[in-house]
């Protein structure tokens, strides 16, 4: 079951093939005997999951159902579930229970999906490896030695890994796309607003965005149609109707106008992801797309503006984080400005510290106006990058990651850890959408191609990584423990 | 060497929303502690805030009410700090780009002169939560109930050159948010409170004195003590040869001083940033022309009405004018009896007087203003005179009758006009009062007049009072001076 694709195992429980219990008590084995190894989960809802999938099944079998009824899923642990610890990797929300969905959870399970559990992650979303997390690093299912990618390590390894057929992911710097890149799997970040926010806990609120991790951008596309649209709960979401995003799945790509950012193949670049993603261009070509070099000239301000935006926010969304109303408390506070302290220095991790000290500095008086002020100047410029680039072409096409995933351990240096974002932090920058889609295996890891669309064009990326993968079978490919423990 | 008080308001508002600024709990004041905090008031991970449109309609209103500028765009920015009750580590405010742009307020002081105060701004907030010090075994109780209630920060420009003036001004804001219905203005309660920024200067000079901020002066008479307290500590201090420093002082009432609460060095560095959860707050002209044409009459226009059109003193104008529950008892008294005059003095007079001795207001009055009303037309038509009125006003505050009629009716209140009658009642008078008489006759002419008052009030109380006294006297005096 494990290898089918979410599209595959919805066409099987409707067929009576097997029953939503029987798939589910499938996943719940398989994290059972696999995910000791992996790592790729914070909470198991077993128990909760099978009550769920026998609800299903009874309301299959009373003709009571959608597409996606029966169908098991992994939650990202940053969404917040009623009644189920979501830590967000940290520490500080050890014994955090909320009394609320977050809507993502809330229209997922209106939809009769069934949630196996929270997936591990960087500690507030803070990491490009999953290593950050006060739940210990998740393994990539692909090579054991080497790191998920992150933040959204855990939802991107439990599907690698057949541990679940898709997953929640976010979305704040690359943190769906880098992961589903090192994992071999499709990962969608849509457009800043298309899903709310609501109940995700804030990293960096002008960058975070929802989308779904699964085998194949038709996957993606179903996840989409259930996640996707206004929520009076987010002042930020969009209030802009939601297409079937299934329906432009098969729209032939000839005349495809794909542009590639000279910026996105230059220095730093493993030859290896270059040749894949240049292969993958062929394979366009091949279907009538035409292919020109185009250019995003503030390509190499997006981090430095990223690193300040995104903590500067940050410094302000974890300030919530106090010892006093939830979350961790340290022993015997002799005052409030202790109790602070000590909760905060005990609750938080060392990258999670580290982005708080920089956003609380850049805010600063005296240094507001030459680091906020000029990122968001340069955020603006980098937008009008990708607007520029979106009238010349439909889509952008390059690298989600300068390399496959790399060995844990290996990236000591923040800054050179913060650099494995070069391609996917612009794009949240500019709020507009992205995906990553598998597109070969060097040295027995996965690499990534990433498409860009403009604002709101999700059904058309999710088109044309469609196609790719009736073309190409990267996508199905598993890796090695996905078998072993079937 | 002569000085000069420098003062500057600022007023927080307590909008009137039924739920809070970013979320849907309610407002109600005096709920059990933490029993109208949602979990977007308790800043849980994961919730989001939503603007209150009515909030945002209210701050508008005030806006036009003052002639402000109302800001097409305005953004709400969050001011970081930590403290118990402040659930988020920060307050969402608006910092850089406030709704209410400059704008202007008309005050009048007690000696019946105006001024014009400038308003620098106001903006939208929200309130944090309350800490309770006592009866936590030496912990802090924290209730958030009033985290998140909507506040409109209203903040002048430095125009007010004494605490008269500074009251004024506050009582001013006060009665523009009540006519405007956007805050019950309770400063008791909370819902009105101020914090004034005081400053010297040597009379004559321009550049302006070290400021200190007073935090939290919560009524008109702790303005005026907290401004006279501070101007003379300031005055001391300069005049002893010391300076004024930058810093946020507290007013004691019980103690009646101002004392020291952190220097400018100590200042929190807020961080202010846009809030990226809110979207700018944009508005067009549509949507003002609708709200400016759902504006009342407010306190300036209507003192000026009641002066041209109503004939009353600048005085009695602003005073019934100052807030909208009396001016509209005042109006609705004046519409029954149809004089403005007599409407005036008894709602200031005899009203006003009756109302304070039981500590209620105008709104709690025990007599209607139809009551009070139908009451005055009976005076003005001579049913009764002004002493059976008086009578007739403590029956009806007592509730022993519906209206004035019927009291009038069965306390035989009707004033005598028969001159018959009266007549005989001033005869009867004279008749029992022989030695009186004789003193009249004996006085000095000019002595008279005063001597004739013990005979009206003998034919008062044989009348029980209903004798018309015009009528009474100018029979008296013509039969007492025949008797010469």
């Amino acid at each position: 079951m494990h290898d089918k694709t979410l599209t595959q195992l919805a066409a099987s429980l409707k067929s009576g093939e097997f029953s939503s219990r029987e798939l589910t008590s499938h996943y719940l084995r398989k994290i059972e005997k696999a995910d000791g190894t992996l790592n790729s989960f914070i909470t198991v809802t077993g128990e909760q999951a099978l009550n769920q999938a026998e609800a299903a099944d009874k309301a299959r079998a009373a003709g009571d159902t959608g597409l996606l009824t029966g169908i098991p899923l992994a939650l990202k642990d940053i969404f917040c579930t009623r009644d189920v610890k979501t830590s967000c990797g940290s520490k500080m929300l050890d014994n955090f229970i909320a009394p609320y969905n977050a809507t993502v959870v809330e229209k997922l399970s209106a939809a009769g999906t069934i949630s196996l559990g929270k997936t591990n992650m960087d500690e507030f979303a803070m990491g490009s490896s999953n290593e950050n997390s006060h739940y210990g690093a998740v393994k990539n299912p692909w090579d054991l030695k080497a790191v998920p990618g992150g933040s959204s390590g855990g939802s991107a390894a439990a599907v690698a890994a057949g541990l679940a057929p898709a997953a929640m992911g976010t979305d704040t710097g690359g943190s769906i796309r880098q992961p589903a890149a090192f994992c071999g799997i499709t990962g969608l970040k849509p457009t800043y607003g298309r899903v709310s926010r609501y109940g995700m806990i804030a990293y960096a609120s002008s960058l975070d965005q929802a989308g779904p991790m699964a085998r194949s951008a038709e996957d993606c596309a179903h996840l989409m149609n259930v996640i996707a649209g206004h929520d009076v709960r987010d002042s930020t979401s969009v209030a802009r109707g939601v297409p079937d995003y299934t329906e432009s799945l098969n729209a032939p790509l000839s005349g495809l106008k794909i542009g590639l950012p000279k910026e996105y193949f230059g220095d730093g670049l493993a030859p290896e992801v270059e040749k894949s993603v240049r292969d993958a261009v062929k394979v366009y070509e091949s279907m009538g797309a035409t292919v020109r070099e185009v250019s995003l000239p503030h390509t190499h301000y997006a981090i430095p503006a990223y690193y300040v935006i995104a903590p500067a926010e940050a410094s302000s969304n974890l300030s919530r984080f106090d010892g006093v109303r939830f979350g961790h408390r340290c022993q015997d506070p002799v005052d409030l400005m202790d109790l602070y302290k000590r909760s905060r220095a005990e609750g938080f991790g060392e990258e999670v510290k580290r982005r708080i000290l920089i956003g609380t500095h850049t805010l600063s008086e005296g240094f507001f106006d030459a680091y906020y002020t000029k990122a968001q100047k340069v955020r603006r410029l980098i937008r009008q990058d990708f607007l520029d680039a979106f009238e010349e072409v439909d889509v952008l096409m390059g690298p989600a990651a300068p390399t496959p995933a790399f060995d844990l351990g290996a990236k000591k240096d923040p800054v050179s850890m913060y650099l494995q974002d070069i391609y996917t932090i612009a794009v949240n920058l500019a709020g507009i959408p992205g995906i990553s889609v598998p597109a070969g295996l060097a040295g027995g890891r996965p690499i990534g191609l990433q498409i860009l669309g403009t604002h709101f064009a999700e059904a058309q990326l999710l088109n044309v990584a469609h196609q790719y993968q009736q073309a190409t079978d990267w996508h199905l490919q598993l890796p090695a423990i996905a078998e072993e423990n079937a | 060497m002569q000085w000069e008080t420098v003062i500057g308001l600022e007023v927080h508002v307590q909008l009137a929303t039924r739920s809070k600024i970013f979320s849907g709990a309610s407002t109600a004041f005096g709920a059990e502690p933490n029993t109208q905090a949602c979990a977007v008031d308790l800043g849980l991970p994961g919730t989001l805030p939503v603007l209150n449109e009515q909030a945002v309609a209210m701050a508008v209103q005030f806006g036009l009410a003052v002639h402000s500028d109302i800001a097409e765009v305005s953004v709400f920015d969050r001011k970081n700090y930590f403290y118990a009750d402040l659930p988020k580590g920060y307050q969402t405010s608006q910092m850089y780009h406030p709704i209410v742009g400059p704008g202007e307020v008309e005050i009048t002081l007690e000696d019946g002169t105006s001024k014009r105060i400038r308003i620098h701004h106001a903006h939208l907030e929200e309130d944090a939560g309350k800490s309770l010090h006592e009866d936590f075994m030496g912990m802090t109780g924290i209730d958030l109930n009033r985290a998140g209630t909507p506040l409109l920060e209203i903040v002048s420009e430095p125009d007010m050159r004494n605490a008269k003036e500074a009251a004024a001004y506050l009582k001013a804001i006060h009665s523009i948010v009540t006519y405007l219905g956007i805050s019950d203005g309770n400063m008791a309660e909370g819902s009105m409170r101020c914090d004034v920024n005081v400053s010297v200067r040597p009379k004559g000079q321009e550049a302006f004195g070290t400021r200190a901020e007073i935090k939290n002066v919560n009524s008109f008479r702790f303005v005026e003590r907290a401004i006279a307290f501070e101007v003379e500590r300031q005055i001391e201090l300069i005049e002893d040869g010391g300076t004024v420093v930058q810093e946020t002082r507290l007013f004691d009432p019980e103690r009646d001083e101002t004392r020291s609460m952190r220097t400018k060095e100590e200042a929190n560095d807020y961080r202010y940033f846009p809030c990226p959860d809110l979207l700018p707050v944009v508005l067009d002209e549509a949507y003002l022309d609708h709200l400016r044409s759902q504006l009342p009459e407010l306190p300036a226009d209507k003192r000026e009405r009641f002066q041209s059109e109503l004939g009353l003193s600048a005085y009695d104008a602003s005073v019934l004018s100052a807030s909208r529950e009396m001016a509209e008892f005042f109006e609705e008294v004046h519409h029954v009896c149809g004089d403005a005059k007599q409407a005036a003095n008894w709602v200031q007079g005899e009203l006003s007087g009756a109302l304070n001795r039981e500590n209620l207001s105008i709104t709690n009055s025990p007599i209607s203003a139809r009551q009070l009303g139908e009451l005055l037309s009976r005076v003005l038509d001579d049913t009764i005179n002004g002493k059976a009125a008086k009578q007739v006003f403590q029956a009806l505050w007592n509730g022993q009758g519906e209206n004035a009629d019927e009291i009038i009716e069965t306390k035989g209140l009707k004033q005598v006009t028969d001159t018959g009658a009266i007549e005989a009642m001033i005869d009867q008078a004279i008749a029992e009062s022989p030695a009186q008489v004789a003193q009249y006759r004996d006085a000095e002419p000019d002595k008279r007049g005063k001597m004739i008052g013990y005979f009206v009030g003998q034919v008062m109380k044989a009348s029980r009072g209903t004798a018309n006294p015009q009528q009474v006297n100018g029979v008296l005096k013509a039969k007492l001076d025949a008797l010469l």
